[in-house]
């Protein structure tokens, strides 16, 4: 790729557009994730009473839906991304590409 | 010899030596009697990969067939095979022992080693298919220099990859050794040879599939045994919970984080290691390389964190299991007697029956790592343990042979194509592929036997430690900050290296563990918080202040990166065949 067409594709609309919608979703999910996880692993290391505390009169402890859903949690978010980057960036990638492959 | 009949050849040295090898142990010598259910199984399995890799050996002609298959798997046989890879004999057998015999604190480690995929999701997935061809340096050397940047990602990939070989191979002897009776150096050798065939021969082609298969196997066995367990307690977690807490030495201290955790700062630690160095391992990296588009890179890594996560969700009910169980059992403690106290059934110990044994870890036949071995015998009966024992060694061949090929691609690819060789010549690349194939496979038994006596507990930490604080920095600066150097890079990632090195050094894991002394330097067991800071902090701050020629090079080459990681164009395509 030259510069002249590094800069057109870089000043395309859907570019940006791309690039912005792609970066807000990446670092929103990569936040949540982190809280959920070290927010869990302060938990342990911190009020492991709080975890150890039981769901009324059964046996089983808050922390065991806690720590499955952890688990839960990062297989969805990564379900999140996948629909999201299939719902949108595919088509504005798919758009770009239509426009400037013949050029590169 | 042509090619096809030394393939033959050492496919029936091979499944010879292994059957003589299994034949010569009938002895009493071993604490575990030979299984013949289980190596009639696991010769089954040989036969079937050997037979994967005759079939892709005869596909495997380019570099990319070699390094990627052809880059023509999809998104789904991806996240099986990365699946595959990363659920070794130490997830399986070690956490399930783990959760035996401290339950909830097992789930920390599970957790732990789950969390780093989405990350791998957000942060890496696409760009390393769209900025990459055969191995991640291929990604943090796009704009950079080539050679120093290739010379650190092969150190990063190469002492990652060691570390966590040893370990394997000698888990590996152990396991081997308990299963199937064989000795110690029989099973290393079986396990290296095998593992220089597969990717020898097969090449990137053979060990997807080998993982793919591994990887059904392991989901299915774990399944059947998950689901015995909770039909044996009418599907109810309650009862299963219940009965665990009721009978386990520990008592309802195994439904809460206990001693595994103690202090925030290795809580962090480790987290940091676990989570980032998932994230940092070549093997996995290069996974991403199979696939052909941005598209089913994100497929593959959806599919895996489902799977994997599944997985030690499974683990958990396994171990809970076990110690609801093993109380049924005595047979699979040492020296043990059952009891009833006050209408509950107990597993004591025979001369000192106030002593309780369920998750003990020494009292158990074979020690903790035996849990869902014993297990798998309990609610499937010797048939049921002979395939899970099978199961078990062939994820540690899986394992081992994805990590060879990565060591192997980045000797040839990383360091004989784009540091030492004068002109580009595929052909030879590939050679040289193999011969470092059998290098790093005969290196690997050699260290397996002369670490066979040594704790290598650590090395697993290690290498994710290494993976998190060298790898995956210098990847992420170099796909999302324009401002990285190559000097900035290669400075920051070495310092990074050695603080990982020498902390774990004066660390708990090795100085009073390995080392024998009484008190460790530092408290710190894992290395990671210290050594990612440094390689971050060093390398932003040694490329904030480059001002070579070099620097304003690596600057400019961002944009044209940056277009390419964003949109795919100009990305490397799928071959057909």
């Amino acid at each position: 790729m030259n510069k002249a067409l590094i800069e057109k594709i870089k000043n395309d609309p859907d570019f940006q557009k791309l690039v912005k919608e792609r970066t807000r979703i990446m670092i929103i999910l990569t936040l949540v994730e982190l809280v959920v996880y070290f927010g869990f692993i302060l938990l342990v290391a911190f009020n492991k009473e709080f975890l150890a505390q039981k769901l009324g009169d059964s046996v089983i402890t808050i922390g065991i839906p806690i720590g499955i859903g952890v688990i839960v949690i990062s297989f969805l978010l990564t379900g999140i991304y996948v629909y999201i980057a299939n719902k949108d960036f595919d088509e504005l990638t798919e758009k770009i590409k239509q426009k400037y492959v013949r050029e590169v | 010899m042509t090619k096809r009949s030394l393939m033959f050849y050492l496919l029936s040295v091979a499944v010879v030596g292994f059957a003589f090898a299994a034949g010569g142990v009938e002895g009493p010598v071993q604490k575990q009697a030979v299984n013949p259910l289980a190596i009639t199984m696991f010769i089954i399995f040989v036969v079937a990969t050997l037979g994967i890799t005759y079939w892709a050996a005869k596909r495997t002609k380019t570099a990319k067939d070699f390094y990627t298959a052809g880059g023509g798997i999809t998104g789904f046989q991806n996240g099986l095979a990365i699946a595959g890879d990363f659920m070794s004999a130490a997830s399986f057998l070690g956490i399930a022992g783990l959760v035996y015999t401290s339950g909830y604190d097992g789930l920390l480690y599970s957790i732990g080693f789950l969390v780093g995929w989405p990350i791998v999701m957000f942060l890496l997935s696409e760009p390393l298919r769209n900025l990459g061809k055969y191995t991640f340096a291929d990604v943090t050397s796009f704009r950079l220099e080539q050679r120093r940047i290739r010379i650190l990602a092969a150190i990063g990939s190469l002492s990652v990859v060691t570390f966590y070989l040893i370990a394997q191979m000698v888990g590996a002897g152990k396991l081997i050794q308990l299963l199937f009776g064989l000795p110690y150096s029989t099973a290393v050798i079986v396990v290296g040879s095998l593992m220089i065939i597969y990717v020898a021969f097969g090449g990137m082609l053979a060990t997807t599939w080998i993982q793919i298969i591994k990887a059904i196997l392991l989901l299915g066995g774990a399944s059947f045994m998950a689901f015995m367990v909770l039909l044996h307690f009418g599907f109810s977690f309650e009862n299963l919970f219940q009965t665990a807490v009721s009978v386990h030495s520990k008592g309802e201290k195994i439904m809460a984080p206990g001693g595994l955790v103690s202090d925030p700062l290795n809580a962090i630690s480790l987290g940091l290691a676990l989570m980032f160095g998932t994230a940092g391992l070549p093997h996995i990296l290069m996974r991403f390389f199979t696939v052909p588009n941005a598209k089913e890179a994100r497929k593959s890594v959806f599919f895996a964190t489902g799977f994997i996560g599944y997985f030690y969700i499974l683990t958990f009910i396994i171990g809970f299991g076990a110690i609801a169980l093993f109380v049924q059992h005595p047979e699979y403690f040492q020296n043990a007697k059952q009891v009833v106290v006050d209408g509950i059934t107990k597993i004591v110990d025979a001369n000192d029956p106030a002593k309780n044994l369920i998750g003990d870890k020494k009292a158990l036949v074979g020690g903790e790592n035996m849990t869902a071995i014993h297990l798998a015998e309990a609610v499937g009966g010797p048939a049921f343990m002979g395939f899970i024992s099978a199961v078990a060694f062939a994820t540690i061949l899986a394992v081992v042979a994805g990590l060879t090929l990565a060591g192997a691609s980045t000797v040839s690819h990383d360091l004989y194509a784009n540091v030492f060789a004068k002109e580009k010549d595929e052909q030879k690349e590939v050679k040289v592929s193999k011969i470092a194939t059998i290098i790093i496979g005969i290196f690997a038994i050699v260290l397996g036997i002369v670490f066979e006596k040594q704790n290598v507990a650590f090395m697993v930490g290690l290498a994710f430690a290494i993976a998190a604080s060298v790898n995956f920095p210098i990847l992420i600066l170099a796909i999302y900050w324009r401002n990285l150097t190559t000097t900035g890079a290669f400075w920051g990632g070495l310092a990074g290296l050695v603080v990982a090195l020498v902390l774990i050094v004066i660390s708990p894991t090795v100085w009073v563990d390995v080392l024998k002394n009484p008190e460790p330097i530092i408290k710190l067991k894992n290395p990671a918080i210290f050594s990612m800071l440094t390689t971050f902090v060093l390398t932003i701050l040694i490329s904030k202040l480059d001002s070579s020629q070099r620097a304003k090079e690596d600057r400019e080459g961002f944009e044209s990166q940056y277009v390419r990681t964003q949109t795919g164009i100009g990305a490397e395509g799928a071959v057909h065949h």
